[in-house]
């Protein structure tokens, strides 16, 4: 928490020097790349902390393609395996 | 209570003491960016203190589509300054719409006409109304809850009061005419998804609504030109109704005779059928399964006190913050400082209307020392009052439990 707090002044003390979202990074593991290179179009990779870890590999599952046929996001079919199992296992309910 | 269990009833995520011997600036810093307690670990980790332009530093929830909430401390009065009110978007290519370039089309199928007004034309042409009313996020306090679902995870702070002026919709709707069998009217805004197959963030209400009194095209927020991450230079104000349909940089206005369709209209935005049966109705949009979202639930938020601070014996203790509804005005905030054994009628603040935060106060002296169980109810004048226990459903929405917060005396 505290550590969390001090980082918290240094961004807001040099302000938007900082591109912003770049100062979040996933955890690295297999499927990374996959993620970044699919999901950062749409939208920043904190939305993937944010919502952890709470989900199953069924509720990612159904988030990724909540993203794809709701959205429209060009998510590239063969990614989407790695893109869950990345995301179930570095950021699901365990 | 041993004191590892009652940090760990607080949920850990403040200590008061812990923070009292840090620098000031980072203990504001601490103080501002409070968690509580019942947010998922990724969802606490990943928030921090960011300061988009125009606004002061609030709780980043996601960086792009921009989400930011209020924190806790900018609601200890009834009006929330432009600077600190929330931030939400869906979809992230968001322009930087100017007064030059700015039209307002009005059309449909159920509109007398198509007509077009540009800002001086909206200001010139209609009585211009001022109204306090809260804009509250469907999924404030998603976060906290239990089991958790997918989403933006608010916190508390996807709200705020402001006094919004404008002029009323229903005169711009009666001066371009509506036909009859006028069903619905649909709003867009200048926003756009990053993919042409994004679906567009368009949202409809009932004709009814459209047509009351407390419906506005607002351009200005709290004296000044909305904020451009609020929706400059106009949004709709849809009073009593959640900010799902005040639309932020509203462009067109679609008046209808049939119901809107899209993503955003359905499967978003939507409850389970029943399971909020005092809910205004929006018939057109219903389905055997489902039904959009409509009106504010009550609720109330402490602002004077947080769960895990510590009092001296002999102290008064502050019980203060806001209560508010979907527009029936509130009736009564009832604390209990016994956990819920019994209970006793708040002071109530200024009545700003019955759209608005309205501010609520009660003391209390602990007469001995251990740890107090402090919840706080409120009820608006049709006799709906907070819920005791979370009424789940899979987006997160109307989260109205009662709170409650532990405090220790010795």
């Amino acid at each position: 928490m505290l550590k969390q707090a001090f980082v918290a002044v240094l961004f807001v003390a040099t302000g938007t020097a900082f591109a912003a979202e770049d100062k979040f990074k996933l955890v690295q593991a297999p499927g990374a790349a996959q993620v970044q290179a699919n999901c950062v179009a749409c939208h920043s990779l904190d939305y993937i902390q944010l919502n952890s870890r709470f989900l199953d590999r069924k509720g990612w599952e159904a988030e990724v393609t909540k993203m794809m046929k709701a959205f429209g996001a060009p998510v590239k079919k063969e990614d989407v395996p790695a893109i869950v199992d990345y995301l179930s296992k570095e950021y699901g309910k365990q | 209570m041993k004191r590892r269990t009652f940090l760990a009833a607080t949920g850990g995520a403040f200590t008061a003491g812990a923070v009292g011997a840090l620098a000031p600036s980072i203990a504001r810093a601490a103080t501002a960016l409070w968690q509580p307690g019942e947010l998922a670990d990724g969802t606490v980790a990943s928030a921090l203190l960011d300061a988009l332009p125009g606004k002061v530093p609030l709780i980043k929830r996601s960086f792009r589509p921009a989400n930011y909430e209020t924190p806790l401390e900018y609601f200890r009065t009834e009006f929330t300054s432009n600077e600190a009110f929330f931030v939400r978007w869906h979809l992230s290519a968001i322009p930087e719409v100017t007064l030059r370039d700015w039209r307002l089309k009005v059309r449909g199928d159920a509109s007398g006409r198509v007509a077009e007004f540009d800002m001086a034309a909206l200001k010139r042409d209609f009585p211009q109304v001022e109204l306090a009313a809260v804009c509250l996020c469907s999924g404030n306090r998603r976060g906290m809850f239990q089991p958790h679902v997918p989403g933006v995870e608010w916190g508390i702070g996807a709200m705020g009061n402001a006094r919004w002026k404008g002029v009323r919709l229903r005169d711009v709707l009666n001066k371009v005419g509506v036909k009859p069998g006028a069903m619905e009217v649909a709003f867009n805004g200048a926003d756009r998804g990053p993919f042409p197959e994004t679906p567009d963030f368009v949202k409809s209400i009932p004709i009814e609504k459209a047509l009351d009194e407390n419906t506005l095209i607002a351009f200005e927020m709290n004296g000044r030109p909305l904020p451009h991450l609020n929706g400059f230079p106009a949004r709709l104000v849809v009073a009593g109704w959640t900010g799902t349909y005040w639309m932020k940089q509203l462009t067109d206005i679609d008046v209808r005779t049939q119901p809107q369709g899209g993503f955003w209209m359905n499967p978003a935005y939507r409850l389970p059928a029943g399971r909020f049966p005092a809910a205004d109705r929006f018939p057109t949009q219903e389905t055997q399964a489902n039904t959009p979202i409509t009106d504010i639930v009550v609720s109330s938020l402490v602002t004077s006190i947080r769960g895990g601070e510590r009092f001296r014996l002999g102290q008064a203790v502050d019980v203060s913050g806001i209560a508010w509804d979907g527009g029936r005005g509130i009736r009564d905030v009832q604390v209990s400082t016994d956990s819920g054994r019994s209970w006793r009628p708040a002071q109530l603040g200024r009545d700003y209307g019955r759209y608005s935060f309205r501010q609520f106060s009660y003391r209390f002296k602990p007469e001995k020392d251990g740890v107090y169980l402090i919840m706080v109810k409120a009820s608006n004048n049709r006799g709906d009052a907070q819920t005791m226990d979370l009424v789940h459903n899979p987006a997160g929405y109307h989260h109205n439990v009662v709170q409650r917060l532990m405090i220790e005396v010795a």
